[in-house]
Order: C-alpha cells, then sequence, then structure tokens
C-alpha cells in the first residue's frame, strides 16, 4: 500500500481506463474521488469503490466547465482533503478527415481533452506546492506521438498533453510535485470498440504484442508514476502500447 | 516595526528559508533573497492567506519587497 493518506482525483472515471486507474489507486490506499458526466455514473463510480473496500466516491463534473471544476475541488477539499495526485483522464473522440472536419468536432476536442488538464492542473497546484508534494498524471495517446489519419484535432490535443506536462514539470519540479503523461496504445474499451473489425485487424498488425491492451495496464503505469518510488521521474511520457510505437 | 510588518517578515523567512537579519525592509525577494518566481507567487498565496485578502497579479508583480508588501496590506485593510 504506497499510497496510504493519499487523495486521488480521476477525472472520467466511470468504465475503461479512468475505472481502472481509480480502483488501482484505490487498492494502494489512496483515497478516490472519480468524476462522471452524468449522476448515473457517479453512483456506478460510489458502488465499484464501495465494492472493493475502497475510500471515496463519485461526483458530477463537466470538465469543460471552469466554474464547476472551482466548486468540484472546493467540495472535495472540505469533505477529503486537498488532492495529492491529479488523473486527468477524461477524453473523447470526435474522428474525421481534416478537410470534411467542423469547427465544433476540432473545439470538442479541445474543450474536452486540453483544456480542462491547464484548468484542474492549476486548482490543484497550490495545495500540492504546499505540501510539497504531489503527482500529476494525464493520459495522453499514441496517436498523440505517432499521428493518426482522422484524427488530428485528437493528435493534436493529445500532443498538446504532453508539452503542458513537460513545461510544467520544469516550474514545479523544485516542489517534489511530479507531471508526467503515460500515453495509451490501442486498449480494449467503449473508445476503440466501436473501430470497423477491419481497421482493428489492420491496427493489430502494427502491433508487435499482437493483441489490444486491457485498461489495467495503463492503470499500472499510471499508479506506478503516483508512488512515491517514482519521484525522480517528471515531464516524461510512458508509452503503453504493446510495441506499438517506441520512442 | 508593526504587526503587520512583523508578520510579513515571518512569512518571507518562512517561504524562503532565508535568516530574519537578511530581511530588511528593502531587501528585493528576487535579488538580494534569492527567491525565483514560482517562489514570489507561493509568497504571494501566503500572504493572501495570512492577511485574508486576494492580491490581483498585477499588484502582485509590484510587490518584490518587505516594504511593498506592507504598503499593499495597508492599503487594502485601511
Amino acid at each position: 500500500m504506497t499510497l496510504q493518506g493519499k487523495i486521488a482525483l480521476v477525472t472520467g472515471a466511470t468504465r475503461g481506463i479512468g475505472k481502472a486507474i481509480a480502483l488501482s489507486l484505490g487498492e494502494q490506499g489512496a483515497t478516490v474521488i472519480g468524476t462522471a458526466t452524468s449522476e448515473g455514473g457517479a453512483n456506478t463510480i460510489s458502488e465499484f469503490l464501495q465494492a472493493a473496500g475502497i475510500t471515496g466516491k463519485g461526483v458530477v463534473l463537466n470538465v469543460t466547465d471552469a466554474e464547476a471544476i472551482e466548486s468540484v475541488v472546493s467540495a472535495i477539499e472540505a469533505e477529503f482533503g486537498a488532492p495529492d495526485i491529479l488523473v486527468n483522464n477524461a477524453g473523447i473522440t470526435r474522428d474525421n478527415l481534416l478537410m470534411r472536419m467542423k469547427d465544433e468536432e476540432w473545439d470538442d476536442i479541445v474543450n474536452t481533452n486540453l483544456t480542462p488538464i491547464y484548468r484542474l492542473s492549476k486548482r490543484c497546484l497550490r495545495a500540492m506546492t504546499k505540501a510539497r508534494w504531489g503527482r500529476i498524471i494525464s493520459i495522453t495517446s499514441v496517436v498523440g506521438v505517432m499521428g493518426n489519419a482522422g484524427q488530428t484535432n485528437y493528435a493534436a490535443a493529445k500532443a498538446g498533453v504532453i508539452g503542458f506536462s513537460k513545461s510544467l514539470a520544469r516550474e514545479v519540479g523544485a516542489r517534489g510535485i511530479t507531471v508526467n503523461a503515460v500515453a495509451p496504445g490501442f486498449i480494449d474499451t467503449d473508445m476503440t470498440s466501436g473501430l470497423p473489425e477491419a481497421h482493428k485487424t489492420a491496427l493489430l498488425e502494427q502491433v508487435p504484442a499482437k493483441r489490444l491492451g486491457e485498461p489495467e495496464e495503463i492503470a499500472a503505469a499510471v499508479t506506478f508514476l503516483a508512488s512515491p518510488a517514482a519521484g525522480y521521474i517528471t515531464g516524461e511520457t510512458l508509452n503503453v502500447n504493446g510495441g506499438m510505437y517506441m520512442s | 516595526m508593526s504587526d503587520i510588518e512583523a508578520r510579513v517578515r515571518e512569512i518571507v523567512v518562512e517561504q524562503l528559508g532565508v535568516n530574519a537579519d537578511e530581511v530588511t525592509a528593502d531587501a528585493s525577494f528576487i535579488d538580494d533573497l534569492g527567491a525565483d518566481s514560482l517562489d514570489t507567487v507561493e509568497l504571494v498565496m501566503a500572504l493572501e492567506e495570512a492577511f485574508e485578502c486576494e492580491i490581483p497579479d498585477e499588484e502582485a508583480e509590484k510587490i518584490t519587497t518587505v516594504k511593498e508588501a506592507v504598503a499593499y496590506i495597508n492599503s487594502v485593510q485601511s
């Protein structure tokens, strides 16, 4: 139990990678607050945390709403204490070829996958600098380092997360705060289950591991970066992709 | 020395990890006391908490010494 006494905030924790991260951090003793976009999602999080014997709960947060970020983090501080670990996981896709891409598709991605990372990190940093300890871990994507046809918007936002993390790592390194990214490859979640079968087969051709990754395999990387043992790793992007991309 | 000045000096000593005798009224946080830009942000945060006030960024930038900090706090508290 390496995270005993720590408070972790995980965005987009209802299912998939976020859920696996919430459970994994909780198993290491952290109190976990998971966010969902709906009341039903928040209840789901509370239920699976409770079933696993983890302290914490699900809360409703639309990460694109700046005021909601402020009020939700304040409520967490009042009830549990300030988050020591922030995991920026919430994300969406709006795939399209650039020549067909609508402004809304571009804006939705930047507003959901990039801007909230700025807002949440900024909001949580004050307490972390005071505590002289903190972990900010953002989920980026193999697409952010490799590129992918049909995902200019998603790749731009995910590459943005990497640049953001490197810069913030430089700003707050002396305060015992590490800022890292984890870049999953193709993971078996709702986000990838929608891909056409032919597309999936073609993708797996490029993956030396010849299989999709499991959400738990991403959660393991995040939990490692959150641990005290990873205190000297900062500004790094950990690729967890079955060998699909090697930096 | 006013109570406010004494408290400001205390906070500077604590935040910047310097000796109390180095913290003169005119000592510059950055040039004389070795603060970096993040230290000054944290210092302003600590002043805000201690004196229960909000210091806007454009004012915070002008606070570079104990004297300036005390003057600002006096101006908002009076």
